[in-house]
């Protein structure tokens, strides 16, 4: 007998919505490696000397390499310029608007609201509807017919996510988002994660972005140059290549619809440069397990509970090596997923939970 | 409302600045022990989603929720920003002969 692989239905409103609620999955208990409490208060502790300095760091290097950029503009010289600008604007800001919606980079709140202000505005995520639906994102993660943010869906749109690379895709759709939130209209599948008093701030946000763009675009048409908009806006598109590369990586080809982020999540060691620019994100199911520790935490963290993990992945290039050939599976086989082998030294899966019916081997 | 007073621990049983849970009767309570070394008491679960706020971290005078990382006042239950909206309900406490009670309505 032929298995007939089963067709996800990723809508917040739709048939596999309403299943997890049924079954459990919907807002279920997760499974967490055990650390003593007082280790685990020592990682959660906040600081702000760290995020400080990478802060520094991060919009230092934007107003240098913008401010030299607009210096060699007309010359081949500005091209790296750029394309460094634009990793810093439209990845780092990804990993920014990340961390400080978790509240977790800095130890001192205000510090925190206003990278996450700046970081949203640069990545293009409305600030309110975000933080809603990345609290769903970690309540729900990876569960389909939950989970906003899944990123390759099953059977994967191979298209749209080469077309992302280059932000293609999100930005269409977050300029539309703009535009509808600023005319004051918040769409169905909105409503189901952010509470109603908080839809007014995602109105107000919208509309002045909009006045921004419309600004950037009226000055670079009034100047009859590109530059005003290759500060603002493009580079979410000729930068967004780096937190492409990396994001992928978090639940890429890995188990939908379990209760163990060690099946849903991958860690992935990876070079300084990037750590930086990702903000150590690459340890990933440490994060998902314990979101109340901060970036700067995560190597400890994961030092601490790798015994009860599967073996992090030791490079992105081997993370594409086993997740690309998993999409090209899914392809024919939506129910196809890579199972994370555990060390001997972990505690075991649940099974009841998480047996699927193909799994590799 | 009637309230009786209820043991928890002994004082020292609670860290400075930090959290520990205490299940009565059914119910979860969380029990604080604060910096200036004042102990306080609330609902043991975040408003936002069933997750014990005894596994969060203590700052100050705010409770961290471990899940989403809301924020509470504990010592008047505030909720402060999204994603916790609703305020935790707080109980009084007491120290006596070096144990912690709270009144339980
Ligand atoms: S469960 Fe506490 S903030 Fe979400």
């Amino acid at each position: 007998m032929t298995t007939v692989p089963t067709k996800r239905d990723y809508s917040l409103l739709g048939r596999d919505a309403q299943a997890a609620v049924a079954s459990g999955l919907a807002a279920a208990e997760w499974y967490h490696t055990e650390i003593p409490r007082k280790q685990m208060k020592e990682l959660m502790k906040r600081e702000d000397g760290p995020a400080i300095r990478d802060t520094a760091i991060w919009l230092g290097s934007m107003v240098l390499f913008g401010g030299l950029g607009i210096w060699f503009w007309g010359s081949w010289f500005a091209v790296p310029l750029f394309l460094a600008y634009g990793v810093l604007y439209g990845s780092a800001s990804d990993s920014r608007w990340h961390e400080c919606g978790h509240g977790t980079a800095f130890k001192t709140m205000w510090m925190n609201d206003a990278v996450y202000q700046i970081a949203c505005f640069m990545i293009m995520r409305n600030p309110v509807t975000w933080r809603w639906s990345h609290t769903r994102h970690h309540t729900d993660t990876v569960i389909v017919g939950r989970d906003p943010e899944i990123a390759v869906m099953r059977p994967p749109d191979l298209l749209r996510l080469v077309l992302n690379f280059f932000g293609i895709i999100d930005v269409w759709h977050a300029v539309i988002d703009v535009v509808r939130n600023a005319f004051g209209v918040i769409s169905a599948a909105e409503k189901t994660f952010i509470p109603e008093m908080e839809r007014p701030k995602a109105i107000l946000v919208a509309r002045i972005w909009l006045a921004i763009y419309v600004a950037a675009t009226g000055l670079s048409i009034y100047l009859g140059s590109i530059l005003p908009l290759m500060l603002i806006g493009l580079p979410r598109l000729y930068g967004a290549w780096h937190h492409v590369l990396t994001g992928l990586l978090q639940h890429g080809g890995l188990a939908d619809n379990v209760i163990d982020h060690r099946l849903n999540s991958r860690t992935v060691h990876m070079n300084p440069v990037s750590r930086f620019i990702y903000w150590n994100m690459n340890y990933h199911v440490e994060h998902h397990m314990f979101p109340m520790v901060p970036y700067h935490a995560l190597p400890k963290l994961h030092a601490m509970i790798r015994h009860d993990l599967p073996a992090a992945n030791p490079s992105i290039l081997d993370g594409y090596r086993e997740m690309i050939p998993a999409f090209i599976r899914q392809l024919r086989n939506e129910d196809y997923f890579l199972r994370r082998e555990l060390p001997p030294t972990a505690k075991p899966y649940r099974e009841e939970f998480h047996s699927e019916p193909v799994a590799a081997e | 409302m009637s309230s009786n007073w209820v043991e928890v621990c002994a004082a020292d049983d609670i860290d400075e600045e930090d959290v520990i849970r205490f299940d009565h009767d059914g119910r979860t309570f969380a029990v604080y022990r604060s910096p200036d070394d004042e102990y306080f008491a609330t609902d043991g679960l975040c408003t936002h989603e069933h997750i014990h706020l005894a596994d969060g971290l203590v700052m100050d005078d705010i409770i961290e929720c471990p899940k989403h990382n809301g924020r509470f006042n504990y010592k008047t239950g505030q909720a402060k920003g999204a994603p916790v909206c609703v305020n935790l309900r707080t109980y009084p406490v007491k120290v006596e002969a070096g144990s912690v009670f709270i009144a339980i309505s």
